[in-house]
């Protein structure tokens, strides 16, 4: 158990991390600054599957669904003529939401493996509903034409989406972790140590991982928003298994079990993936991305079980041992 | 060491002489059929408050079947379930915990990761489990924090509440356990094995503690430890092939020819 001064020194870090993201935009170039909004809009979708499978011991292979819906929810609302920052980021949150309840009440009576392969049929359907029907583009998917915006707030901006998406991740963090902290944060973390036990200690298990699956997909779904805003255009492969495999590769690169590894995680495996495709440093081998991502994957959890978390630890003993 | 048996204040202060008389959960022809095996087959059983009721079979008698029908882990396949005069037979699990059916396990079945304290504390939660508090940390949830430290002084684990509860000896497992239970302010403690795999010194340990329990709670037992069955209990149900085939006092279940030749005379 931490103790309190601990508990008091876990925030420094965190805070001292969020600091230097609101000062960075005075130094950084476009394509820099384009790179941090991006890392931190995973970082965000990191972070909201976090609560499923680092806290709640629920591995979803489908969590890319909700950024979609989020995604697509966005163009779509925001029409024309777009719409104001606050209404379309509702709305987006809202859908995404709503399908994490539909999916949650049916793909949460299944355990493990099940709920893996549950999680990822119906991200595979959300996907092809989107991927082969007329409702939203096709597989083209569609443009964000004109983007949202409210009063002096204009998302258009890059410097007003850079301090929105740095705010959202901030905000998520800090939801994340008072939650965490409460008696519903202890309880998922016992239905992931021993759902048996909670149930009979008397906690209905079942609303309160439905409870957790529905937090989660909120959250995919205001990073699908971010995500839409920033590219200005979405396509289904938002909601493709790759997107969902991506995610969960960000905790297994970060560490499960801790929200500072889901960001490490998101940090990771957007630069890895960055520096992999560049031809200035890898030549030919950079068209083939994926397999040296992949290769570079295998390398980090063979070396690092615990993740890129788990290096210090890892230091610390050495210090001491 | 149990100073204090009674972890809260009894919910209902029923007057002795009615709880003497009516069951405070009351198992009627209770059946569980798994496909073509009857598991258990039309048990009937009291508990009382004040009394520990044992029961007793060789492996695969249907005991531990009986204790999930109880406790609501597993639906019955025919049969009746009261608590306190109320029918709970289609209640879950988790609603009859809530009541105050309390259970432990053959199998340890606790939070290793988690601090000794913290396993109390969390099985305290459930009684106050305020899920939409998400500003309040868990930590300084006075409720499940008393709840939990009193289960620790009953359970004699006080010393060990800022463990990691996987390290403690297989004995204090056993022993947090029934902590965990307690810390839940059961009526009913529905007791699985409780003294598997202990030493002489933690089962006599154990023992003490069931007799303080016994004081504010209706215990069913279900135990192979013939020894320690006879010298705590006070009813003995004798369970062969899903079916009960005597429920006595412990003198004339020793005395029951077709027990001995059932049971006790298969053991020794």
């Amino acid at each position: 158990m931490r103790t309190e001064a601990q508990a008091r020194h876990a925030w420094i870090v965190p805070i001292a991390a969020a600091a230097v993201l609101y000062a960075l935009p005075a130094v950084l170039a476009p394509y820099s600054q384009d790179l941090v909004v991006k890392t931190a809009i995973y970082a965000v979708f990191a972070l909201s599957l976090e609560l499923l499978v680092g806290v709640t011991g629920l591995v979803s292979l489908g969590h890319a669904a909700f950024l979609g819906i989020g995604a697509y929810v966005t163009v779509l609302a925001s029409g024309d003529a777009g719409g104001s920052v606050v209404g379309v980021a509702a709305l987006a949150v809202g859908a995404a939401a709503a399908y994490a309840v539909f999916v949650g009440a049916l793909s949460l009576r299944t355990r493990g493996v099940y709920f893996i392969m549950v999680t990822l049929a119906f991200a595979q359907m959300a996907y092809f509903v989107f991927h082969d029907t007329k409702l939203a583009g096709g597989s083209d998917g569609l443009f964000l034409y004109v983007k949202p915006s409210s009063g002096p707030l204009n998302l258009d901006d890059k410097r007003h989406l850079y301090y929105a998406v740095i705010t959202t991740l901030v905000a998520t963090y800090a939801l994340l972790a008072v939650l965490m902290r409460s008696r519903f944060g202890h309880a998922l973390a016992g239905i992931r140590v021993n759902e048996q036990r909670m149930r009979a200690a008397g906690f209905a298990t079942f609303g309160y991982k439905l409870a957790a699956f529905v937090i989660a997909g909120a959250l995919a779904g205001l990073a699908g928003f971010l995500l839409a805003v920033k590219d200005g255009a979405v396509n289904p492969e938002l909601l493709s298994w790759h997107e969902s495999g991506a995610v969960l590769l960000m905790l297994i690169l970060g560490g499960i079990g801790s929200l500072r590894g889901a960001v490490i995680g998101a940090i990771a495996f957007t630069l890895l993936k960055e520096l992999l495709q560049l031809d200035t440093l890898l030549g030919p081998l950079a068209a083939h991305w994926q397999l040296t991502l992949g290769f570079t994957i295998i390398g980090f959890v063979a070396l690092l079980p615990q993740g890129l978390i788990g290096l210090r630890a890892r230091f610390t003993r050495a210090r001491h041992g | 060491m149990a100073e204090r048996a009674h972890v809260h204040p009894p919910r209902s202060a029923a007057p002795p002489a009615a709880a003497e008389a009516t069951a405070l959960l009351r198992a009627v022809g209770l059946t569980r059929r798994f496909g073509g095996l009857t598991a258990v087959d039309g048990v009937s059983l009291d508990l009382h408050l004040g009394e520990v009721h044992a029961v007793i079979g060789t492996n695969g008698a249907g005991k531990s079947t009986l204790i999930n029908m109880l406790s609501g882990e597993l639906a019955a396949s025919s049969g009746r379930i009261e608590f306190d005069g109320v029918d709970i037979g289609t209640w879950s699990q988790p609603r009859r915990a809530r009541a105050g059916v309390g259970r432990s396990y053959q199998r340890t079945t606790i939070f290793p990761s988690f601090s000794v304290l913290e396993n109390c504390r969390l099985s305290a939660q459930a009684a106050q489990q305020r899920a939409w508090a998400a500003w309040q940390s868990a930590q300084h949830c006075e409720f499940s924090l008393n709840a939990a430290r009193a289960a620790l002084d009953a359970a004699g684990l006080a010393d060990h509440a800022a463990r990691p509860a996987g390290l403690l000896s297989h004995g204090g497992q056993r022993q947090l356990e029934i902590a965990m239970c307690l810390a839940t302010n059961p009526r009913v403690l529905l007791l699985d094995e409780p003294l598997a795999g202990m030493g002489a010194e933690e089962t006599s340990r154990m023992l003490a503690l069931l007799a303080e329990l016994k004081r504010g709670h209706a215990v069913l037992l279900v135990e192979h430890d013939m020894d320690a069955v006879f010298r705590i209990a006070d009813r003995i149900t004798v369970m062969v092939n899903g079916a009960v085939i005597a429920s006595d006092t412990p003198d004339r279940i020793r005395g029951n020819p077709s027990v001995q030749l059932a049971y006790l005379g298969e053991a020794h």
